[in-house]
């Protein structure tokens, strides 16, 4: 066990736990933030993702270690009151099913419009390439992405 | 996750001397973590004591001077994607890397993790092979070079030893003039694993080949150099007949195997395809 | 304003834009256990003892064994063949043997690892021959759970008459549904309260069913509650009573709470798949080329156990003469039983299996006949008036024609299919464009919607909004929208004046299963008639007049509460007149109604490589009214993705009964980059019986892309292919044996 502190959409806080511990873990059942979803915990299907100082990863790649006094945003700190455009565009492209791929797509599509403003559909279906979704066949998603406009 | 975490320890190594007595005590370092958190989440790491690496400054970063580029160990797929550099020297790399599961991957994985793994289905080591890039070890005994061609014994056997790190890999830049070939044949085109792979330059003058080198992954114990191929091919000029020639060679010393992602005869049959492709693009 | 027919937006879309929606996996409860399974290693023996090697405290542990069930050890379903622990019996590799408890989820790995089973093997089945030669029988008396038979005309005589006699035979794969949430539930379960279930699930009193003989309680006793689901495809129809029932035992044993969440290797090698088919068809044309006589032979591995087999095989038998006409028709169908993992539901429940094998068999036979695939198809369509394979008479309007019309004119089919055959001569990419025409009969089979007998409700609430209450579940499918699209436009009020009760067996009545392209046409029409009952309520009481505004239904919701008590609406479904169905001869109206779809699919084949991309999709249906057509569409394109996996990339691999590549990186499902425009187009005929007008649809996607994408593949490549999955590998196998 480790004290270990790092910054969780925007609040600096201090877990204890194993160094090795996956992100994604401590995430969830340390900090009850939910929102990041566990598909197969091998980062290979993206419900996982998240932005680490400014870049998307997979937390269930990530030891607690690596992050340690680093920057994390998740799911639950995209939206205040209000969602973003980036919800709300999922919202009205049908870009949410299920829902379980959605935090990741979310992140990725976050990472995505953070970094370009002007997104071609290939730039989205690529930056996109790494999360799985099982109900909807993409489209909805990078239309979400497409018509989110320049500010996630 | 199947891993049971007490069975293992995790510690932080911040500069290199650190790292030489993490190494002296056994441990084993870690990286980006893409290819050992995938282990560990199977539970099919073996239990051990393991350091974090990432912040040694010297295996940071991307270093270039007029006779040589430098990648720290530690670059990752997405920084080597992305550098100018690269991109108009060594292509190949580029388009490896870009093709490495996808974008959040790209961001942890790095060019050290991916040597040292040795993984014959590692997307980076064709292109390292062909642009005949040197690999620098560094331990307490101080920094030695290897070729590159050098370094992969084996299935997942390395010249690295056990009190040594990857310290970065040089790379010249004398490829302004040669065609440059990359083509990775996966499962899908995103989140893939090659089936088979090949790197190759060629330059040619007069449509006489000058130098030609060309590599394979993912049909082997380690990424290979076709060596005769590449002897039979320099000076020649491209005909049909030539590449028939260069296709039966090439299957002459492939043994590719059947495993879960494909069957071996497939895996010849597509790399003669794109050793044939190669060729007649630059014919 | 009338919401039925525009693109209301998901009603639970903002909980789950914020990471607010609460999956089981989501959901701690104080005091939890975390529960796993450990499984049998084998495929086929008998267990002669379990020992705990030393490495772990056995003693912090809770085990449950065949021996600690309180009730009886099998899962409540159709037949009562399958034990929710093995007792000494095993019948497939990772069949459940042995349940663990801790309160240290990660402690339970190390203990998996210390269990060892003895076991005595036995000679397995593995494949369907091996089934047929009954050598050995590891099921009933002959390896198989069902079979039917349909017979209509004569068709031997017809085959002798024939001008020309075609067959062939085609092969589907099993696929796993993938859905990303893997399977999960939570139990708490003593003698005193019963047991209440939180799962992941599409079908809840499926699980009430199931655990009632598992406890010996009586049915009040038990309570299943769906937690917000993360995708099901029929994965989450029949599966979730398995691990309900583990978790409940462990928590009988333990006396406390215990959550039972399967990682995904464990969900793929351990849970259902599609059945694998392989079909044989023998067809007779007349000098016309009219197809004068159809013999089928229909088989599907239904793996160890009889679970849903009969029932995929009965809609996969009901479809296979696909949307043609034949006076004389012969299918024999049979599911058969081999030492793998029990096959299970998965959207398309048979028909994507007999429907590929049909349309792959007429794209066969234009070819040979040497005519126009189009045309061919067009003569022998089933008209109205005429009777269908499964005996039932076509009654309703058919605008079959139309729907091919439509997607030959939006993918620009003939020019292209022209055009392909010059562009591909000097090109190693080689493209092509090819055709599926289907139907998929919504709801229960037959008298299946009868016997089902489902009940909806609605309900005002004091502050006058309107709940909905059903078993019918939201997965993503858009169950929750829909519903209160509809009752909102049966109650003239708005949208967001409904709210719909998460489905919990003790708060809700049976609506049924979620399955089959049910929860709109069929239980939505109930919502509707529960919320017309609602509203003769306030008529009758004269609270409210026949023409009313919303805010007068509203004060009138909340003045009858105040004045006369609890205001509810509610319906049964009864069977349309026109419906009428003969189990013995298993022939007659097997559904109430049928979707009608043709897809086109436009592929590329690199021929040095054997990769197929499809590089455009069209997808045409006439599905009845169409509901929300945001949602309709996010069906058909996330149905024809997972038909394009089956189609390309899907593959199973099998070794000694167990799937070998049961891992994301290894089972290959498409990714963005694999998936192209898919563009959707709906012909509305609205189904008077059907919700809103509708008609089921959401199966309908998994029906046509393999046989369009093969037929597109074929096109281009000048080949016959009659298997799916279409792998690189077995496309060059495939090429190779041509070019000999």
């Amino acid at each position: 066990m480790k004290k270990m502190s790092l910054t969780v959409n925007g609040k600096k806080l201090t877990v204890s736990c194993h160094p090795f511990s996956r992100l994604l873990d401590v995430l969830r059942e340390e900090l009850q933030l939910t929102g990041t979803k566990e598909g197969c915990g091998e980062g290979e299907c993206g419900a996982c993702s998240v932005m680490l100082d400014g870049k998307l990863v997979n937390s269930c790649l990530v030891p607690l270690l690596q992050v340690e006094g680093k920057k994390i945003l998740t799911v639950e700190g995209l939206a205040n009151k209000s969602l973003t455009p980036l919800q709300n565009s999922f919202m009205k492209c049908g870009g949410a099913q299920c829902g379980i791929c959605t935090p990741g797509m979310l992140m990725a599509g976050y990472a995505l419009i953070k970094k370009k403003k002007k997104l071609s559909k290939q730039e989205i279906r690529e930056g996109l390439g790494g999360n799985l979704c099982r109900c909807t066949g993409y489209s909805p998603i990078i239309k979400s992405v497409q018509n989110c406009g320049t500010k996630p | 996750m199947r891993a049971y975490l007490p069975d293992y320890s995790f510690h932080r190594a911040k500069t290199l001397t650190e790292a030489f007595s993490q190494l002296e005590a056994g441990a084993k370092p870690f990286a980006g973590g893409t290819d050992i958190m995938v282990l560990l989440d199977a539970g099919a790491l073996p239990p051990d004591n393991y350091f974090d690496i990432l912040a040694i400054k010297e295996l940071q970063g991307i270093r270039s001077t007029k006779k040589a580029l430098s990648l720290g160990a530690l670059t990752t797929y997405s920084e080597i994607r992305n550098h100018k550099l690269i991109q108009s020297n060594f292509p190949i790399l580029c388009a490896s890397a870009r093709e490495v599961g996808a974008i959040a991957i790209q961001n942890r994985g790095t060019i050290g993790g991916n040597i040292a793994n040795s993984s014959p289905a590692a997307d980076l080591p064709p292109g390292l092979l062909v642009y005949e890039a040197q690999i620098n070890l560094i331990s307490k005994r101080g920094l030695r070079t290897l070729d590159y061609t050098k370094f992969h014994l084996g299935y997942k056997k390395n010249e690295l030893q056990k009190d040594e790190l990857i310290h970065s890999i040089t790379l010249k830049p004398e490829f302004q003039k040669h065609h440059h070939f990359w083509r990775k044949v996966g499962s899908r085109r995103s989140q893939a694993i090659s089936k088979t792979m090949i790197a190759a330059l060629a330059k040619v003058n007069r449509k006489r080949i000058e130098d030609i080198r060309i590599a394979l992954g993912s049909v082997a114990p380690t990424a290979v150099r076709c060596l005769e191929v590449e002897t039979f091919l320099k000076g020649k000029i491209l005909s049909p007949s030539t590449i028939l020639e260069a296709k039966k060679i090439l299957s002459r010393d492939l043994h590719p195997i059947d495993d879960i992602r494909s069957t071996g005869k497939y895996r010849l049959i597509v790399s003669q395809n794109m050793l044939e492709e190669f060729l007649c693009g630059i014919g | 304003m009338t919401w039925v027919g525009k693109s209301a937006l998901r009603k639970e879309g903002d909980s789950k834009l914020r990471g607010q929606a609460k999956y089981i996996d989501d959901i701690s409860l104080s005091g939890m256990m975390h529960g796993i399974t450990v499984r049998s290693p084998i495929a086929r023996g008998l267990l002669k003892k379990i020992e705990y090697l030393p490495g772990v405290n056995w003693d912090e542990f809770i085990t449950v064994t065949a021996k600690d069930i309180p009730g009886n050890n099998y899962v409540a379903l159709i037949k009562k063949d399958q034990p929710y622990l093995v007792d000494e019996k095993i019948n497939h590799p990772e069949e459940p043997i042995l349940l663990l408890a801790h309160s240290n989820k990660h402690i339970l790995e190390k203990a998996r690892s210390l269990i060892k089973f003895h076991i005595e093997s036995l000679p397995p089945v593995f494949t369907l021959e091996e089934a047929i030669k009954q050598d050995p029988i590891i099921w009933g008396t002959n390896n198989t759970f069902k079979s039917y038979a349909i017979d209509r005309g004569d068709v031997e005589s017809a085959f002798k008459d024939a001008h020309i006699l075609l067959e062939g035979t085609y092969e589907t794969g099993a696929q796993e549904q993938l859905y990303i949430e893997p399977n999960g539930v939570i139990a708490i379960a003593n003698e005193k309260e019963g047991v209440t279930i939180w799962g992941s699930m599409q079908c809840p009193y499926y699980v009430h069913k199931a655990l009632v003989p598992l406890f010996n309680l009586p049915p009040e006793k038990i309570r299943v509650v769906q937690a917000e689901t993360g995708g099901g495809f029929g994965g989450k129809e029949e599966y979730p009573s398995v691990i309900s029932g583990h978790a409940a035992l462990l928590s009988w044993k333990a006396k406390r709470p215990v959550k039972i969440i399967y990682d995904r290797m464990e969900d793929m090698v351990a849970t259902t798949k599609r059945h694998p088919s392989k079909t044989r068809i023998k067809t007779a044309f007349d000098k016309n080329h009219k197809l004068i006589a159809l013999d089928i032979d229909f088989t599907i591995d239904g793996g160890a156990y009889a679970t849903l087999s009969s029932v995929v095989l009965s809609r996969g038998t009901l479809h296979a003469s696909g949307p043609y006409f034949s006076s004389n028709i012969k299918i024999r169908s049979r599911a058969l039983a081999t030492n793998t993992p029990p096959h299970g539901a998965f959207r398309g429940f048979g028909a994507p299996q007999s429907l590929f094998a049909i349309e792959k068999h007429m794209e066969f036979c234009a070819r040979e006949l040497k005519l126009d695939p189009v045309k061919f198809r067009k003569l022998n369509f089933i008209k109205h008036g005429e009777i269908l394979g499964c005996g039932q008479l076509v009654k309703e309007k058919i605008k079959l024609n139309s729907v091919v019309e439509k997607a030959l004119i939006e993918s620009d089919f003939h020019k292209k299919r022209k055009a392909f055959v010059k562009t591909n001569k000097n090109s190693p990419i080689k493209k092509g464009i090819g055709l599926a025409v289907f139907m998929h009969g919504a709801g229960f089979t037959g008298s299946g919607e009868t016997f089902l007998a489902s009940i909806a409700a609605v309900k005002a609430t004091p502050e006058g909004k309107i709940e909905i209450l059903t078993s019918n579940t939201e997965i993503g499918q858009g169950t929750n929208t829909i519903f209160s699209q509809m009752a909102a436009d049966a109650l003239n009020i708005d949208f967001s004046d409904i709210e719909v009760v998460q489905p919990d067996t003790a708060h809700v009545p049976n609506s049924g299963p979620t399955v089959a392209s049910r929860t709109c046409m069929i239980v939505g029409k109930l919502v509707e008639q529960a919320s017309k009952d609602l509203k003769q309520k306030l008529i009758s009481a004269q609270l409210l007049k026949e023409k009313y505004t919303r805010k007068e239904f509203i004060s009138a919701c909340k003045k009858y509460i105040k004045e006369i008590g609890e205001l509810k609406g509610s319906s049964q479904y009864k069977a349309p007149s026109h419906i009428v169905w003969d189990e013995q001869k298993y022939q007659g109206d097997a559904y109430g109604t049928y979707a009608w779809a043709a897809y086109v699919a436009e592929t590329s084949t690199d021929t040095r490589t054997f990769e197929t991309t499809v590089d455009k999709f069209w997808a045409v249906q006439e599905v009845g009214k169409v509901i929300n057509p945001l949602l309709a569409k996010g069906q058909i394109i996330g149905g024809v993705a997972q038909g394009i996996g089956y189609a390309l990339y899907e593959e199973v691999i099998w070794k000694e009964g167990r799937m070998a590549n049961n891992k994301m990186s290894n089972y290959i499902m498409p990714t963005t980059l694999d998936v192209p425009e898919i563009e959707v187009h709906f012909l509305e005929l609205p189904y008077s019986y059907g919700g809103g007008g509708s008609k089921g649809l959401g199966e309908l996607p998994l029906d046509g892309p393999s046989p369009a994408i093969l037929n597109a593949m074929e096109h281009a490549l000048k080949i016959t292919l009659r298997q799916i999955p279409m792998t690189p590998e077995k496309l060059m196998a495939q090429m190779e044996e041509i070019n000999k």
